[in-house]
């Protein structure tokens, strides 16, 4: 059996972590938190039904400085997520499967990421007069 | 030398039995929801700090409910597949592990089917 040229997953333990390693683990995390605010998009689906007050309250709290630092992590990652993912089609086609690839297209995802966050929030606030 | 028949190489399923389904979904719904997202951001950015009725009266568009139950489809069913590789890579006691499997599918079917009925509610009834 030819079982020494497989690739390994990274065992953790003696795993020097990496700036693409760093990236690989927050894919992760974001997509387990956006599954767990998924809870929070379907609450605000009934919140439309009917005419309760349930609509304004959810509003007034994503209006307060904690609801907003909770809606800007929301954003970031969802835009992280996306960015990386697409990152990760391209992989799963062959495009940029090499360590300097890899790398390069790490910094690009961060970037774009967080341009993408801070260009929604911009139209955002914009929107709402600055406020 | 390999101990596999020729059957199971055919077949190709691996061990798993179920092949590249899983990991092929996985990209299918994935490719689904990057423009469904960012039709949905950019959506909910225009609608900040809107009235209830207003949003009511998007989401009653008939086009908008529509995109947003495929919204849904897409998002619950990528999620479920992810949470299921995430869980059985971390937990290591095998019911645990096939026991949250269970519940994040249930879950994930009972969120999809509640925003559904959530969306079609405002589209017909407001
Ligand atoms: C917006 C477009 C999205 C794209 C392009 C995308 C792409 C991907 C890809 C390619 C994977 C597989 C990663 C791997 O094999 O390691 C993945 C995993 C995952 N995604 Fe997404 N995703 C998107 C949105 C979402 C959303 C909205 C959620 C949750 C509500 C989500 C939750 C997850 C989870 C939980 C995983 C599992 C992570 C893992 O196995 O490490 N994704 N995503």
């Amino acid at each position: 059996m030819t079982t020494g040229q497989r690739p390994l997953s990274p065992h953790l333990q003696i795993y020097k972590p990496e700036f693409t390693s760093a990236l690989s683990i927050f894919h992760r995390i974001t997509g387990t938190g956006l599954a767990l605010g998924t809870l929070l998009l379907v609450y605000w689906f009934f919140t439309l039904v009917g005419t309760g007050d349930a609509f304004v309250k959810m509003q007034i709290f994503w209006a307060s400085g904690f609801g907003r630092v909770i809606l800007f992590a929301w954003s970031y990652a969802l835009f992280y997520h996306l960015c990386n993912g697409v990152r990760h089609l391209f992989w799963d086609v062959g495009i940029g499967f090499d360590v300097a690839a890899a790398r390069r297209s790490a910094t690009a995802v961060v970037l774009l990421s967080l341009l993408m966050t801070f260009g929604a929030w911009a139209w955002g606030l914009s929107l709402l007069g600055g406020s | 030398m390999s101990l596999r028949t020729d059957l199971a190489k055919v077949r190709g399923l691996g061990s798993a039995k179920e092949g590249s389904a899983h990991w092929w979904s996985q990209r299918v719904t994935a490719v689904a929801l990057v423009p469904l997202i960012f039709w949905f951001v950019a959506s909910i950015i225009s609608l900040v700090g809107a009235q209830q009725a207003v949003v009511q009266a998007w989401v009653a568009t008939p086009w908008v409910s529509v995109l947003l139950i495929l919204l849904c489809i897409a998002m619950f069913h990528h999620l479920q597949l992810g949470m299921q590789v995430i869980l059985e890579d971390y937990i290591h006691v095998e019911w645990l592990k096939i026991a949250s499997v269970m519940i994040i599918k249930f879950l994930a079917v009972a969120l999809l089917l509640a925003s559904i009925f959530a969306i079609l509610k405002v589209a017909f009834l407001g």
